[in-house]
């Protein structure tokens, strides 16, 4: 009998249910990432502006944090982008719903920042109607994680990505909070993280106030607060526009799904904040 | 050299055809009616996990009958269709019409030029932001495309069950219970007189939800609509 012309059926022969690995193979003309990577010039290791993102033209998202809290987790962000020294937008959503129980929150070039939360949205929609159930938390985690890989070329030409990614666990019960680097590595954080340029400040914020399991309303006081001081001290970042009514988003995620905290309360405890600030 | 054998193209066609029928006329029906709120679908099936309707896009459903191998492909092939051109143009620019029109493509040159044309019968709908603007298609094996209004079937027992609805259908839009009603008697008369809510499956494309409008109708829901 001869073993080596035997072969097994190959079920990587049928479509694949990720959206992005069809993209890859059938169109690679609609991927956000490789799209430039031919037509930029090849960074040298030792050339630092081109390492160096701070400075680069292309508008940046700034602070994003999510921490846990009783229910769930929660997930914000500010709205201010830059081009510079200039402010590109002030009403930028930098926070997305990618499914009925996760959300993803995005620092870095704004264009490929929100091409990534798009794609990756309909990355896990078409999961879910090709095999008929969605992903689980730590799948879709891992998903975004190779598409944060993907774009590494891209890194190199200062066009960084760098997502939060919050979901609910229906299996354990408890709201998860993923954190990436450049590379596409993955890593989990029970408590709270924040990234972008303002994401230190706010992390000192959130080390001081964090508690575990606060209730909701609390929670969302904590990340106004944390958004708020590193608005303070991060150019990148936009505090709360009482006069526009330019408010953070801040959304929810817990047992339920993902639902958006409304403007009212927002405006509510942002004054608050102000107040408690002019008083100290 | 030994010539082939000489068989007239009607002839050929008339035997994929006919071929085609056999094997759809084995597979079980299922039922779209448009319904106050949307459009209703149901089929007959006695699997809890093995769906015969599912999502494709925002407001737009599939069902297939005949050989599962083979709808399923179309199925898979309709979603990433839809989901390209979402992303490529709009969310709205992804039209049941278009899809109907790529099906009725790809079956049509299966059935012309392949030796084995596809076995299966494919309804299409789409829920509109108002009952008028619902599309309800029934592509068959040789990609002839039917645009319904108010109701339609596919499936081995879909004459029956056709000529079954065209008699009880009311003269207005039906709610979701009556539309039910209709429905599992249509089951009931036209394929299985068994025929129960556990072996229905149901599902939804519903105008009041925001986004993704389909949704499945578990048993348990399904009973206490009807009760």
């Amino acid at each position: 009998m001869n073993s080596e012309n035997v072969s097994l059926p190959n079920f990587s022969a049928d479509p694949c249910s990720s959206f992005y690995q069809y993209l890859t193979s059938q169109r690679p003309d609609l991927l956000p990432m490789a799209r430039w990577e031919n037509s930029l010039p090849q960074p040298g290791p030792t050339d630092p502006s081109l390492m160096s993102t701070r400075h680069l033209p292309w508008p940046h998202g700034t602070t994003v944090l999510a921490f846990t809290y009783d229910n769930g987790v929660l997930i914000a962000g500010d709205r201010r982008a830059t081009e510079g020294f200039q402010i590109a937008a002030n009403r930028m959503e930098k926070v997305f719903q990618t499914d009925g129980f996760s959300a993803m929150a995005i620092a870095g070039a704004a264009g490929p920042c929100v091409e990534m939360a798009k794609l990756f949205r309909i990355e896990l929609e078409h999961y879910e109607k090709l095999d008929g159930q969605p992903l689980t938390c730590e799948g879709k985690a891992n998903r975004l994680g190779h598409m944060v890989k993907a774009n590494f070329p891209m890194v190199l030409h200062g066009l960084v990505v760098i997502p939060l990614f919050v979901g609910y666990d229906h299996k354990r019960e408890i709201g998860r909070l993923f954190k990436y680097d450049i590379t596409g590595g993955r890593y989990e954080d029970t408590d709270f993280h924040a990234v972008g340029s303002g994401g230190k400040d706010a992390r000192s914020t959130l080390k001081e106030y964090f508690r575990k399991n606060l209730p909701e309303d609390a929670a969302v006081k904590v990340a106004l607060r944390a958004l708020l001081n590193a608005a303070d001290e991060d150019v990148g970042t936009g505090g709360p526009d009482l006069v526009r009514r330019i408010f953070p988003t801040v959304k929810l995620v817990d047992s339920r799904g993902v639902r958006d905290v409304d403007d009212t309360q927002l405006a509510t405890v942002c004054a608050a904040l102000v107040n408690e600030k002019q008083e100290t | 050299m030994a010539l082939p054998y000489y068989v007239s193209p009607e002839q050929m066609m008339q035997d994929r055809a006919e071929y085609a029928k056999k094997g759809i006329a084995k597979g079980r029906s299922i039922i779209a009616m448009e319904y106050s709120d949307g459009v209703l679908f149901v089929a007959d099936n006695p699997s809890a996990s093995l769906f015969k309707i599912s999502e494709i896009y925002d407001s737009i459903a599939f069902s297939g009958a005949g050989r599962y191998s083979e709808f399923e492909n179309l199925r898979k092939a309709g979603i990433q269709h839809a989901d390209v051109k979402g992303m490529m143009y709009s969310r709205e620019d992804v039209t049941a019409r278009s899809l109907a029109n790529g099906y009725s493509q790809i079956l049509g040159t299966l059935f012309s030029q392949e030796m084995k044309p596809y076995e299966v019968e494919l309804l299409l709908a789409q829920v509109g932001e108002t009952p008028e603007r619902n599309e309800l298609y029934r592509i068959s094996f040789d990609g002839s495309i039917v645009d319904e209004r108010k109701f339609t079937a596919i499936g081995g027992r879909s004459e029956t069950i056709l000529a079954l609805l065209r008699k009880e259908i009311p003269q207005t839009c039906p709610s979701l219970k009556e539309a039910l009603t209709l429905c599992q008697h249509a089951f009931e008369q036209g394929a299985d007189p068994r025929s129960n809510l556990e072996g229905l499956e149901v599902a939804i494309l519903d105008r009041t939800r925001i986004g993704r409008r389909f949704r499945r109708v578990p048993t348990l829901e399904a009973t206490q609509i009807l009760a």
